[in-house]
């Protein structure tokens, strides 16, 4: 029974992670109807920024809001440069561009930071909480950084003008740009959006993982996992999803002895084929029927 | 130099192929017959390096034609062909390794197995449309490596550290080295695959492709079954992925899980958006840059060949979306106006 429990909360302290990386996928699957292969290149892109501010001397608080906001501004200028062009282009096209981005990211992390890990400080700290065996703070602050950030996310979308503007213009971009909502900008919002998210997230993630170029490529796998199980256009089901592809994984990686821990990844390609093959909308998502 | 004239060669072939269709295939043949002299003496003018270069750019051509016929002609993206890649290449390894087959048995039984497992896939996938097929088959790329590490299989894959093969000598004791002779091998299952894929693409099978790839519904009230001909051609792709790996694996002598991750994958896209979507030639321009641009990029810095594939990709798809082919087609389109 105490094993259980201890699975189940490190289910859900790396579900929180997964949670994290949906949720910005599911941000710019949003904005522009497509699945970010490189989200987890730009959340470590993004964590390397961190790191570096703090290496320059400021604080970790100053650096926390100053790689969010760098990255905020790389996801709208990547929007602008590289998938404005290509808005109308094949999907084959705007996938090759994130395939892309994600190689040029990565390869330049590499290329400014080398691939040597490097650890990065957690805000709080990583002593047991509160005195507790089975959580540490880390744990809890990744949970209530979730929670908190898609409170806001929630309440941007449905109570703030430019929230609705955004989500208008993902449904009906033509009637959205005839009211006046500039449409394009709204996009390149949704990007940043993303990557400011994406940037938390690896700032979050990287105490647990050590900080290096690939650290990512694991974790975007459960994210698309999670996003694919949660439904693709559902914020709060990405998160839900995340929680249960943690705890599915840690599960499993117990009870199933096949599965150990070689075989993590795989259960994440069954988890996405799965719920492709029997329900593509996710738990959560909404079904979306194409005109002929 | 070597690759060059290789090129040159493969650039009067491309550019036969598509202004030379109104004069008949006289002169095509003509181009095919001097492309492959051409191909016939180089093993015996290279370097020895060169030649096993030149024989993995046969060997990734014939990979990107398989990725080719699913996602240029038959409009299904995969970011999952190094699992086929792999399937084949540890086949061949199994296949010598643990039962003595000679290497040239395990061509048709990878051919076998690669398209069971691409039909496979293909059933699954066949629900799957754009996005949704690409992050499917991004996950089974990622997860190829460690399926192939697992520890029940250990006995036959090796494991984490892999499986060497030895090297097949010539037969009939010709004249030849062994990396001579595998170059002639590899060049003549190079020859076979390429015109089986061109004249697969010509039949009604090839059209119906085609006609799924350009309108799913019309296809459909046409009377061609989607379904089917989607899972086959998934076959089919994986069908010539794999014997792509398990040539590779014969011609490097060694296979390890970590050989066949995501960047294979994102190689082989590489290479057909390069190359060009949808033009089976371009299959040999994408091999040779994906073979060798890396190679160069690397002369700069270690790990730079990663950010000059994911620019060369970006750059391509903004001014020049059409690839290799595209420029040829421009080119030739050029070339032929003063004369109207």
């Amino acid at each position: 029974m105490e094993l259980l429990g201890q699975q189940l909360t490190a289910g859900i302290a790396s579900g929180t992670i997964y949670a994290c990386i949906a949720l910005a996928l599911v941000m710019i699957y949003q904005a522009i109807g497509h699945v970010n292969f490189a989200q987890g290149e730009m959340a470590m892109f993004s964590t390397f920024i961190a790191w570096q501010l703090m290496r320059w001397g400021l604080p970790y608080w100053a650096a926390f809001a100053g790689a969010t906001v760098i990255s905020f501004a790389g996801g709208v200028l990547i929007d602008r440069l590289m998938f404005r062009p290509i808005r109308t282009a094949a999907v084959l096209t705007q996938i090759v561009m994130f395939v892309g981005l994600l190689a040029v990211l990565n390869s330049a992390a590499g290329f400014i930071w080398d691939f040597t890990s490097k650890p990065f400080p957690p805000p709080f700290g990583a002593d047991p909480l509160l005195g507790s065996r089975l959580v540490s703070t880390h744990q809890a602050t990744m949970v209530v950084a979730t929670f908190l950030l898609l409170v806001l996310l929630y309440v941007f979308f449905r109570n703030t003008r430019v929230g609705l503007a955004m989500q208008s213009a993902t449904e009906d971009p033509v009637s959205a740009s005839l009211v006046g909502i500039r449409v394009e900008w709204m996009i390149a919002l949704g990007w940043g959006m993303a990557a400011a998210i994406g940037a938390i997230a690896g700032m979050l993630i990287a105490p647990v993982v050590f900080l290096e170029p690939n650290m990512m490529r694991g974790i975007l796998l459960y994210g698309f996992a999670a996003a694919v199980l949660g439904g693709l256009s559902s914020p709060g089901g990405a998160v839900f999803g995340g929680f249960a592809v943690g705890i599915i994984e840690n599960l499993a990686g117990t009870y199933i002895p096949v599965v150990g821990g070689e075989l993590k990844l795989t259960i994440a390609l069954f988890i996405i084929i799965s719920v492709l093959v029997v329900r593509p909308t996710g738990l959560f998502g909404a079904t979306h029927t194409p005109r002929v | 130099m070597v690759d060059l004239s290789e090129i040159a060669s493969g650039f009067r072939h491309a550019s036969g192929g598509i202004v030379g269709v109104g004069r008949g295939r006289n002169r095509q043949v003509a181009i095919a017959i001097e492309t492959i002299a051409i191909l016939a003496i180089l093993p015996f003018v290279l370097h020895p390096f060169f030649v096993f270069q030149v024989t993995m750019v046969l060997i990734y051509a014939i990979a990107i034609i398989g990725l080719n016929l699913l996602t240029g002609f038959n409009g299904q993206l995969s970011l999952g062909h190094a699992a086929f890649y792999a399937i084949g290449a540890y086949t061949a390894a199994i296949m010598m390794n643990s039962f003595g087959v000679s290497y040239f048995w395990t061509l048709p039984a990878a051919a076998v197995i690669c398209f069971m497992f691409g039909f496979l896939f293909g059933l699954p996938a066949l629900r799957l449309d754009g996005v949704y097929l690409a992050l499917a088959t991004f996950a089974l790329s990622v997860a190829t490596p460690q399926i192939l590490k697992i520890h029940i299989f250990e006995q036959w894959t090796g494991g984490v550290q892999g499986l060497v093969i030895a090297k097949p000598d010539a037969p009939l004791g010709l004249p030849l080295t062994q990396d001579q002779w595998l170059y002639f091998f590899t060049l003549a299952v190079t020859i076979i695959m390429y015109v089986a894929a061109t004249n697969l693409i010509r039949t009604r099978t090839g059209r119906a492709m085609m006609a799924i790839r350009d309108n799913p519904l019309a296809a459909r009230s046409m009377g061609i079954n989607n379904p089917i001909y989607k899972a086959v051609t998934f076959g089919v792709s994986g069908l010539y992925t794999g014997i792509a790996g398990t040539l590779g694996a014969i011609v490097v002598q060694f296979v390890a899980p970590d050989s066949f991750t995501i960047y294979l994958s994102v190689a082989f896209l590489v290479g057909l958006v390069v190359g060009g979507v949808g033009w089976l030639p371009g299959a040999f321009f994408g091999a040779a840059f994906i073979l060798f641009v890396p190679n160069v990029a690397e002369h700069f810095s270690q790990g730079l060949s990663g950010a000059v594939y994911g620019l060369m990709l970006i750059v391509i798809m903004l001014v020049m979306p059409g690839g290799f082919a595209g420029a040829v087609r421009i080119v030739s389109s050029f070339l032929k106006k003063p004369s109207v």
